[in-house]
């Protein structure tokens, strides 16, 4: 456990806690034995390929999906059986746009908070306040459906926390943003964060899961690792090492073939290539081989999160 | 937030109407933004009824038929001229053969033929209804009628209207006052006693275009919002189902007075049908009515996956409707099992009630049975959609 990177770490109580959490669809087992601890006032990361069951778990989480074993309480709620009482408490935003198109920004947000019993007083307040926090007071008239993917996005995590829930899902928010807007947006969780709402996202940007507090990598359904992003990139179980040569394409192809290589991907001009912990002397190993000459700069790095995430789930190829 | 929560009943209840407040709210903006959809609500119930009120009439006038005359006398034309005075036939064309006439019936040109016998004269004379000249020297003699229809029996309509020529005075034939035999019954027609079709369809058609448009709507309420993929959302929220099918109804209610307004309102004035009863008693009427048809359009919104599958059940719920529910057939001449299933039927119903109200002034609570039946109807049915109604993914 990688305590040092969090400040409020010394909260005993978990806001998500999940036990061998299982779910299958006929045959396929979307999401297997999950065991899952997030803890208050924290963002934590669902990070994995598409079909590997993040929304399949954030599903479950939220109580919108029945699991076929295993226990989950969420904010004190045992689900599925106190999934009533649970949806006043949580905000969820879904993968794909889900308010009305054919309403605008604020008939939207007057829809919604009044669906959360808001008081006219109450409304008109936190409506003002939302729009001029995410940016949405100039489209206020606008109809949703012919808003940007941004401004879509923005509107939707405003309906999300109109209630100030204490634990707000995302389901891939970022996919339809462009990277100005996507560091915006993660400015406006940091800020829900610190005002003390527990965040669960899942994505399939790196970046983006670097941002987490604590992490879990998911694929086929299976927790591979989870840890902060630190944590994760210094207790990998592999070695990184960069090649500045020619002929790359060559030199990757002849290497993969290796055993003790995990994968290799080219970077520009450089290789990076994931070597077994277990090997004592990677460069030594990888100096070796003849596709490579004297010549070539070979060199231990710094692990990145995808080199963690290649490591975990031994995808050769990264998805995007 | 959190804290109002749980503050008791009344709290509860507020919090509920507000729900369906909201969802009230955004059916009519989503609704006014519909252009397409708002046309059809005001132009479903003017061009229906205009299309129904003028083209269906059971007193069919004009049938065009042949004439075949074989005996050539002022008699024989007479004879054409007054059956043509009746205005039930028109003759249009003149053959010279039975046969040429029957093969003029079998290509539709006319649908029926008269044919007028070479002894035309004799027979009238001899005729019972005209009852001069000599006494029938025989029996046989006086049965003989004075000529022969060929008709094109396939649409029953047409046959019985000709039909109804059959026995038709021939005294003005010859000059002889009008036939002052006593009827065996007398018949007073109560409520319609010009016998104007237009008096029997124009309530009926409030029902038809009620079932149609309103189930309509509210078949693709739910399925909507799934294939827009705003359910996810909604599910996530605290909205009870029965909230949300109370909210999707409330808006139609309005739409079905307005569109149950345009229809009395143009047959009172532009087909002079009589509205006897009270307007209050026409409104709970049709108001149970109304909720009734949404309620079904819920349930089908239930079980069907897409809006096109919806529109299918609509279709299927709406023919039994027109053509069973007494709307163009009366019910008491259908057979047993589609009695049965005419009785399941909200439309059944609301076309007893408001035919009873529009046109017989009694009150919806003398109707009890069938005010009792619609009332049961909604009720059962918006649990059952509510119960349908899932709140997971499932």
């Amino acid at each position: 456990m990688n305590s040092e990177t969090m400040g409020t770490v010394m909260n005993n109580e978990f806001a998500i806690s999940a036990d061998k959490l299982t779910r299958n669809f006929g045959d396929l087992t979307a999401v297997s034995e999950l065991d899952l601890h997030v803890e208050k006032q924290t963002i934590y990361g669902f990070l994995g390929p598409n079909g590997s069951g993040k929304t399949t778990a954030i599903r479950l989480l939220t109580g919108l999906l029945k699991p076929t074993s295993g226990q989950i309480k969420v904010l004190g709620c045992q689900l599925p059986k106190e999934a009533n009482k649970l949806r006043l408490k949580i905000g969820y935003m879904t993968q794909k746009f889900s308010l009305y198109d054919d309403l605008t920004v604020k008939e939207n947000l007057q829809f919604i908070s009044k669906i959360y019993g808001l008081t006219a007083n109450e409304q008109k307040y936190r409506l003002n306040e939302l729009l001029s926090t995410h940016q949405l007071t100039k489209q206020s008239n606008q109809l949703a459906g012919s808003m940007s993917g941004g401004q879509k996005q923005r509107l939707a995590l405003a309906a999300a926390v109109i209630h100030k829930p204490k634990l707000l899902f995302l389901d891939e928010p970022t996919s339809a943003v462009d990277p100005q807007n996507r560091r915006e947006f993660w400015e406006q969780l940091f800020d829900l964060c610190d005002q003390g709402t527990t965040i669960l996202v899942s994505t399939h940007y790196m970046d983006e899961a670097e941002r987490c507090h604590k992490l879990a990598i998911l694929e086929n359904g299976v927790k591979r690792a989870d840890d902060s992003p630190q944590a994760l990139m210094s207790n990998m179980a592999a070695q990184v090492v960069e090649i500045a040569a020619n002929d790359l394409r060559h030199i990757k192809d002849s290497l993969v073939k290796l055993p003790q290589v995990i994968s290799a991907a080219q970077l520009g001009s450089h290789l990076r290539v994931l070597v077994k912990e277990e090997v004592d002397l990677p460069i030594a190993l990888l100096q070796q081989q003849p596709c490579l000459t004297p010549a070539d700069k070979l060199a231990i790095v710094r692990p990145s999160l995808e080199d963690v995430f290649v490591s975990c789930t031994g995808n050769k190829v990264m998805p995007t | 937030m959190s804290n109002r929560l749980g503050n008791g009943l009344s709290n509860d209840i507020k919090t509920s109407l507000l729900r369906v407040h909201a969802i009230v709210t955004k059916e009519l903006l989503q609704l006014s933004r519909d252009k397409m959809t708002f046309g059809m609500v005001i132009m479903i119930p003017l061009v229906q009824l205009l299309l129904f009120a003028f083209a269906i009439n059971t007193n069919v006038r004009n049938i065009p038929v042949g004439v075949v005359d074989h005996s050539q006398t002022a008699l024989s034309r007479v004879l054409q001229q007054t059956v043509s005075a009746t205005g039930i036939v028109t003759f249009t064309q003149h053959y010279h053969s039975t046969k040429e006439a029957q093969a003029a019936i079998d290509r539709s040109e006319v649908r029926g033929v008269l044919i007028i016998p070479q002894d035309v004269s004799q027979r009238l004379v001899r005729h019972p209804s005209v009852g001069f000249g000599l006494p029938p020297s025989s029996k046989q003699e006086t049965s003989r009628p004075i000529a022969q229809w060929l008709v094109d029996g396939s649409d029953t309509v047409i046959a019985n209207s000709i039909r109804s020529l059959r026995s038709m005075p021939l005294a003005e034939l010859l000059d002889k006052p009008a036939n002052r035999n006593t009827p065996t019954f007398e018949v007073t027609l109560l409520y319609n006693p010009e016998q104007r079709s237009v008096v029997n369809i124009v309530p009926g058609l409030v029902a038809v275009i009620l079932t149609m448009t309103m189930i309509m709507f509210t078949s693709a309420a739910i399925v909507r919002e799934q294939e827009r993929g705003n359910m996810e959302m909604l599910i996530t929220t605290p909205l009870a189902p029965l909230e949300l099918m109370i909210g999707k109804i409330v808006p139609y209610i309005f739409i079905g007075a307005i569109q149950v307004s345009i229809i009395l309102g143009l047959g009172h004035w532009l087909f002079n049908v009589p509205i006897n009863g009270g307007l209050a008693q026409l409104a709970l009427a049709t108001l149970l009515f109304i909720c009734a048809s949404l309620v079904l359009g819920l349930m089908i919104s239930t079980i069907a996956k897409s809006q096109l599958q919806s529109m299918q059940m609509t279709v299927f719920i709406l023919l039994p409707s027109i053509l069973l529910s007494g709307f163009m057939f009366p019910y008491e001449g259908m057979p047993l099992p589609a009695q049965y299933i005419a009785e399941a039927l909200p439309a059944t119903h609301f076309i007893r009630l408001i035919r009873g109200v529009v046109l017989r002034d009694v009150t919806v609570v003398e109707m009890s049975f069938d005010m009792l039946w619609l009332i049961g109807f909604t009720c059962i049915g918006l649990i059952i959609a509510a119960f349908r109604f899932k709140r997971t993914l499932d």
